[in-house]
């Protein structure tokens, strides 16, 4: 059971990898790092803070988007394209496919992460000649970034199990820019009343939290980041990916595949 | 015990939008598939063929009924380890090469990391595809394409090959290795389940066949039963342009083509007419006992049960 | 079958509870960093910029900056803070990006002005933001209420309250109250029914909890001020009259034909002690009475119940 999982996960990272489109995202994203550094040269002594900023939402942002390209991709197109038929014929259970996609997308998105997270550091280097310990705190939101990866992933996987890859991309996307405001969204929550108020809660902690994980614009301004909270943002992202993936586990085992 | 044997499964799907309507797919079926012979599944497009693949797949779930495949409930995973799959129209992975691919599928059907790599490349030489080292799967023409689809189902060795429409996108030395392929299956004691609307191929591979047309079996049983000469006619040809007035008697059909005559008779006339053409000192060219072909068979089959047949669902 | 049934218990179960726990984590996080939207706004305060970058969705982003303004001053209300520095730049910020925004001056004008806890103690930039909401909705009579409000409760300045409520009065449609406040301010500033009008006015002319809540509170302390106030001239004419003080509120309403026990609004009695001082029983519950309280004292504000 187990190793089919892990080679469901290496093919779909082999497969992402060789698809073109994961390069000329990570080409962009570091081209923008690159611009980062031209803009910095033109607001003095916020360069570094443009680069961080700058740097870390393109990582962020394009991360996004490849995760939902290619998460699409995984189930979606799979199904459309039919190349889940020979896979499901062998003694591969449904859920052993979910799985299997989420590791291997998962990977690929953290080896992406690698990529571009070099190109960041490349640029800071670049403008301020040299680290200081405050520049760790960029691990710190890079690893943030990576957890918002694993929410989206889950829920892109979650929507290619029953929705068209057009529609899932959608979904997918809206979630995420919901999610970022999904603190306003409970502030929100909590002005209102009767049962607008049910409502603009349930939602508020159903949408992915992303605004805790976006911890980019303070640790510009070298603000340091509780353990605590490493902890728990870790915590959420893994309970908060189970459930898609188990919601996605739930509903592909009941699909019928035309 | 039999290879596959299908419990009357059923499948109704619910069309529309707001308001569903049943769209009967398939109307329970019974069937039976011996192991070792190549078993032909017929039928126009759209007959259900395809769907009565998927469900024996476990890619849709039946309305009702069941089926054993080698002994064991047609869901049971451990199944899959015995079966391959070439489903219609197969497309990979683009971006992985045909070993990668035939790999990956091995590790999946749980061949031994050691036999691997032979066993696919061994798969690939049987299907006509030696020498595609290092070239993606998106640069595939259809027939290669159908080949690795081919190779993906043998190559794990399995008991029991579900092929559909396993000759589609090959050329005419493509089909007939494909025939040849499926043969040798047979030979080596596996169970070919095909399905496929060319009935000259079924002709030429299955040992039986069973028709379907609108999600409902019309027919089964060995192509042998099936083409014999039910209609008992024989056809005569003979050289000259002469015909007999005793034969004309007879009351048979003559043409004459060219520089001979070809004559249907009926079977027991057969030695009448022999010996029509001795008197008169005609040469016989030949004597067939004529057969009805399968596609006769399957015509008739299928403008029988539009006749007798009131709503289609 | 058996196995998809299986499965899908275990992963229906899965779902359930990790929704309950991604939910219990998510409150935690929550707790550890209740302010940090707010934060943002240290760093990202240009209302150009922001427009800019909102890509045309100026009027979602101000609403979403008018909510965080909100749960800024609640919050930090309920814990019983003593500065609202990012108070004025997240009003400015929803103003701007949605000058219609009626409601963010409203809030301003109860809560920017007032010293702390009450309020961010900034009467200038209530003004400022009070003049910017009239430039952009001049139609709009109630601003010009607001403008009054702030030059009369929080800078004592009548003649400029005058001034706004009486051009607030030549709105077409306005309130007509507007008119009488503009006369009352000329004689009558000082006076107890004046605020009062001032304070229902704000509550009925408010939606928003927090406003209605605090002119309550105000509505409130004023009637304790005038209780005392007229319990204190009574105390006076007391001593006046007799060359003694009362020795009990009992003699004095007795002797002052005043109803037997006078009570503040929550029905406790009023006390008055050896020296002659009407007080409170509860202070604490009339936040900002000014009369009635012991000598030194001031009441602790009162923390509304349901800000976050």
């Amino acid at each position: 059971m187990n190793s089919r999982i892990v080679h469901i996960a290496t093919n779909t990272f082999r497969e992402a990898v060789r698809d073109r489109v994961l390069y000329n995202l990570i080409a962009f994203a570091l081209l923008l790092s690159g611009a980062a550094v031209l803009v910095g040269q033109i607001s003095i002594e916020i360069e570094k803070l443009v680069v961080i900023n700058l740097g870390l939402t393109a990582v962020s942002l394009f991360g996004i988007v490849i995760a939902i390209f290619i998460g699409i991709g995984l189930v979606s197109k799979e199904i459309e394209k039919r190349t889940l038929y020979t896979v499901l014929s062998r003694p591969v259970r449904r859920w052993e496919f979910i799985v299997g996609k989420f590791f291997g997308l998962a990977g690929t998105l953290v080896v992406n992460t690698f990529f571009m997270a070099i190109g960041v550091f490349a640029a800071l280097l670049y403008v301020s000649h040299h680290l200081v310990k405050s520049d760790a705190l960029i691990l710190v939101a890079l690893y943030f970034i990576i957890l918002e990866f694993v929410i989206i992933c889950s829920l892109a996987l979650l929507f290619s199990s029953f929705s068209s890859p057009l529609l899932s991309a959608v979904f997918a996307f809206s979630l995420f820019v919901i999610g970022s405001f999904a603190e306003d969204l409970r502030g929100f929550a909590a002005m209102a009343h009767g049962f607008t108020r049910w409502v603009a809660t349930g939602a508020a902690y159903l949408v992915p939290n992303f605004s805790a994980l976006n911890v980019v614009s303070s640790i510009a301004h070298g603000e340091p980041v509780t353990a605590a909270l490493i902890l728990h943002n870790t915590l959420y992202a893994l309970f908060y990916a189970a459930m898609a993936l188990s919601g996605a586990v739930l509903i592909f085992e009941h699909r019928n595949l035309k | 015990m039999s290879a596959i044997e299908i419990l009357g499964l059923e499948k109704v799907y619910k069309v529309g939008f707001w308001t569903k309507r049943p769209k009967r797919a398939l109307s329970p079926l019974h069937l039976a598939v011996e192991e070792g012979e190549i078993f032909g599944f017929l039928g126009p497009n759209g007959a259900g063929k395809t769907t009565t693949l998927k469900l024996l797949m476990g890619l849709v779930f039946p309305s009702a009924g069941s089926a054993r495949i080698l002994g064991r409930e047609w869901t049971d995973p451990e199944v899959k380890a015995q079966i391959g799959f070439l489903p219609e129209q197969p497309y990979f992975y683009d971006h992985l090469t045909a070993h990668e691919l035939l790999n990956y599928y091995a590790q999946l059907s749980a061949v031994p990391a050691k036999e691997r790599s032979r066993r696919v490349q061994a798969t690939l030489q049987r299907v006509g595809l030696p020498d595609v080292q290092g070239v993606q799967l998106r640069k595939f023409s259809k027939g290669m394409l159908q080949r690795v689809g081919i190779a993906q189902a043998i190559l794990h060795e399995p008991k029991l090959v579900f092929f559909d429409e396993p000759m589609s996108g090959l050329d005419p030395i493509g089909r007939r290795e494909v025939r040849n392929l499926m043969e040798q299956l047979k030979q080596e004691g596996k169970t070919v389940f095909f399905s496929t609307h060319i009935l000259s191929d079924a002709e030429a591979l299955c040992d039986r066949v069973a028709i379907i047309h609108k999600g409902e079996l019309r027919g089964v049983g060995a192509v042998e039963e099936l083409t014999s000469s039910v209609q008992g006619k024989v056809e005569v040809i003979w050289q000259g342009t002469q015909i007999p007035a005793s034969l004309k008697a007879l009351g048979a059909e003559c043409h004459v083509t060219g520089d001979t005559v070809r004559a249907i008779i009926d079977e027991r006339q057969q030695d009448a007419v022999i010996d029509a053409l001795r008197r008169e000192r005609l040469r016989l060219v030949a004597l067939t006992p004529l057969r009805t072909s399968l596609e006769a068979y399957f015509v008739e089959k299928l403008r029988r049960a539009e006749t007798t047949a009131g709503s289609t669902v | 079958m058996k196995q998809r049934r299986k499965i899908s218990i275990i992963a229906a179960a899965c779902l359930v509870v990790s929704l309950a726990a991604s939910a219990l984590v998510l409150h935690q996080i929550d707790q550890l960093r209740p302010q940090a939207t707010r934060q943002e706004v240290l760093y990202l305060n240009s209302p150009t910029v922001l427009k800019r970058l909102s890509l045309g969705y100026n009027g979602l982003l101000a609403d979403i900056y008018w909510t965080r303004a909100v749960q800024y001053f609640g919050f930090r209300h309920h814990n019983h803070a003593d500065s609202y520095n990012l108070l004025a730049p997240l009003l400015e910020i929803a103003a701007h990006l949605d000058p219609h925004l009626v409601v963010a001056y409203h809030f301003g004008a109860s809560f920017l002005a007032p010293a702390p806890p009450n309020g961010a103690g900034q009467p200038a930039e209530a003004i400022r933001l009070m003049e910017y909401g009239i430039q952009n909705n001049p139609t709009e009579w109630r601003l010009y209420y607001d403008l009054g409000f702030v030059y009369y409760m929080n800078l004592k300045d009548y003649p400029k309250a005058a001034d706004a409520f009486a051009r607030g009065a030549k709105v077409p449609d306005a309130h007509p109250f507007l008119r009488l406040l503009a006369a009352q301010m000329a004689e009558h500033a000082g006076e107890f029914e004046t605020a009062r009008m001032m304070w229902r006015a704000t509550y009925e002319n408010n939606r928003d909890e927090l406003i209605r809540e605090n002119a309550v509170e105000h509505l409130r302390a004023l009637r304790v001020d005038e209780d005392v106030t007229h319990l204190q001239q009574a105390v006076t004419r007391f001593g006046e009259r007799t060359g003694r003080l009362p020795t009990s509120m009992g003699e004095l309403t007795a002797a002052e034909g005043l109803p037997p026990v006078p009570a503040d609004p929550d029905g406790h009695p009023y006390r008055m002690t050896g020296e002659g001082r009407i007080e409170l029983r509860v202070p604490d519950d009339f936040p900002f009475a000014t009369r009635g309280l012991p000598p030194g004292y001031t009441p602790q504000p009162k923390f509304h119940s349901n800000s976050q």
